[in-house]
């Protein structure tokens, strides 16, 4: 059971010239130069980029995962309306309720020495649910991921789970907190592209029911085509092109994201009934 | 064209596990054949059974004429030379605190210091690094640097063949296109032969002559690259195809078209 997200004039998250400076052993490092996005109800927004180009930070910023004493966060990062980066308070509340991540790797994400269904039953206690409802309310996400004989697969460990399964679980227990936006941070690049599919369907299905913003993080053009409706490719902590996911990936305006999509090597069509 | 390297009906078991059973296929000299698959296919494994990191439970691999399937360490001595891996991590395949010189130079102990420094700097040069790389060690190089380093340590004992198991999965797109591109240069200057193995379609299509797709261990379907890439006449590679993304053909399609179209395949 997920519910619906009540409709409102207020962008689930307005980002606002955002900057990110790291401190490091040596010196202090922009990772975010001044950003700016906003994800509606039911958008689906993409950030591209290669291996440091910010998108990663940018992500943690807005879920205020930063070590506050070696990020210096400016700008604003407004989740319904509520600026976390002046009300750090805020950031504690929202995170994991009005904020959830789905993380990269399914495979290290949960404890391996709990089972599945401590794990989700920890994080439905943590949105508010009492401990005599837990466990039903725990089968019912389950059932949402679409993960079959939910009941079963709550005594579980992780390893006795495959990848595609432990995703599900970890976006089960993103939701337990009925978050009006999903960060998801590479969710499908530790999995085989069979299991991809299907988990980039989960999520566009339970935004179509619930009207869940998703700020999704990515390299991969293929998935940033199928599943935003804009992207914003990022480079050296800025965005260098911004548009709708077809205008972007279809006819891109700059000469990065050209060189970007250049790089893909290109597999054609193929002839879906064997001749 | 004969074949440089051929395997038949190789069967590598761990424990009662099958990785690999029961496959077969031949290499020509100088050509590139992709093992493509996803997790838990066996195709790591047969990476790992050609370099004879792991000896076959059963079948015969022969390179060149000889069978190594079964040799000891010491009889594969001589041999061991001409086939080399390049490893899927650039960041863990390194020794952390030797420098680019010595992990190059490495393949080459027992020639003299002056020898070993000449051939890790053409080799160096070779991948397409500066001369100042030398004296570094990995933590100060890119990921793509890395496998370069990989790449040259490869290439320092004169392999005739190179096992590439996964070598650009790590990297950006943008660097793997230029580690392809030195591959392919490598590949045309010296005649070397590869087996590549991926998870990636198009990456296996730009840079492999041919194909063999592999589920649990087993052969799926072997072929021209392009044809089957094509015109693919097995279920299971046609759900690969369909799950593919490629961004320049996705117009339009949403992960439940995806899904729909990997329904056809045997779960």
């Amino acid at each position: 059971m997920v519910f619906p997200i009540p409709h409102d004039t207020t962008p689930i998250l307005e980002v606002t010239d955002l900057q990110v400076e790291l401190v490091t052993a040596d010196r202090v490092v922009r990772a975010v130069d001044g950003v700016s996005f906003r994800i509606g109800r039911g958008e689906t927004v993409t950030i591209i980029g290669e291996s440091g180009s910010g998108k990663s930070t940018t992500a943690m910023g807005v879920l205020q995962l930063l070590p506050e004493d070696l990020a210096v966060l400016s700008g604003s990062v407004k989740v319904g309306g509520v600026d976390l980066l002046v009300d750090r308070d805020a950031a504690r509340r929202i995170r994991g309720r009005m904020v959830s991540l789905i993380p990269q790797d399914p495979m290290t994400a949960l404890s391996p020495v709990h089972s599945v269904g401590k794990q989700l039953t920890g994080a439905i206690r943590l949105a508010g649910h009492p401990r005599s409802a837990a466990r039903a309310r725990a089968v019912e996400l389950l059932e949402a991921v679409r993960i079959p004989r939910p009941a079963e697969q709550l005594d579980k460990y992780p390893h006795q789970l495959s990848g595609g399964m432990l995703q599900r679980v970890l976006i089960a227990i993103a939701l337990a907190g009925h978050p009006v936006l999903l960060v998801a941070d590479e969710p499908t690049s530790a999995l085989d592209v069979t299991v991809q599919a299907g988990i980039l369907d989960l999520m566009l299905e339970l935004q179509e029911r619930t009207g869940i913003g998703i700020l999704m993080i990515t390299h991969d053009l293929g998935v940033a085509r199928l599943v935003s409706d804009r992207i914003h490719v990022m480079k050296d902590g800025r965005f260098v092109e911004s548009g709708e996911a077809e205008q972007v990936v279809d006819a891109p305006h700059e000469e990065y994201t050209k060189r970007l999509l250049a790089a893909v090597p290109q597999l054609g069509t193929f002839e879906e009934v064997p001749a | 064209m004969s074949a440089f390297l051929s395997v038949r009906d190789l069967v590598v078991s761990y424990g009662g596990f099958r990785a690999v059973d029961g496959v077969s296929f031949d290499i020509g000299k100088g050509e590139t054949l992709a093992v493509v698959g996803e997790s838990g296919c066996g195709k790591s494994t047969i990476a790992r059974a050609l370099v004879r990191l792991v000896t076959p439970t059963s079948g015969s691999i022969e390179l060149d004429g000889t069978d190594i399937a079964q040799l000891s360490e010491k009889q594969l001595r001589p041999v061991r030379h001409r086939v080399q891996m390049v490893f899927q991590d650039p960041y863990g395949s390194l020794d952390p605190h030797l420098t680019a010189e010595r992990i190059v130079a490495e393949p080459l102990r027992g020639r003299s210091a002056a020898d070993r420094h000449r051939e890790a700097a053409r080799l160096i040069d070779l991948v397409g690094l500066p001369a100042s790389a030398l004296d570094r060690r990995p933590a100060e190089f890119s990921g793509g640097q890395r496998q370069r380093i990989g790449i040259a340590r490869a290439l320092a004992s004169s392999p005739d063949l190179l096992v590439l198991d996964e070598a650009t999965s790590a990297l950006d797109v943008s660097v793997q296109a230029q580690v392809l591109a030195l591959l392919a240069d490598l590949q045309r200057e010296r005649g070397l032969t590869y087996l590549f193995i991926s998870h990636n379609l198009g990456v296996v299509k730009q840079i492999s002559d041919r194909i063999v797709v592999m589920r649990a261990g087993r052969l799926v379907e072997t072929g021209a690259t392009d044809d089957v890439l094509r015109s693919p006449a097995e279920p299971y590679t046609r759900a690969l195809r369909a799950a593919a993304l490629d961004p320049t053909t996705m117009r339009g399609r949403k992960p439940r078209d995806v899904v729909r179209q990997l329904q056809g395949a045997p779960a």
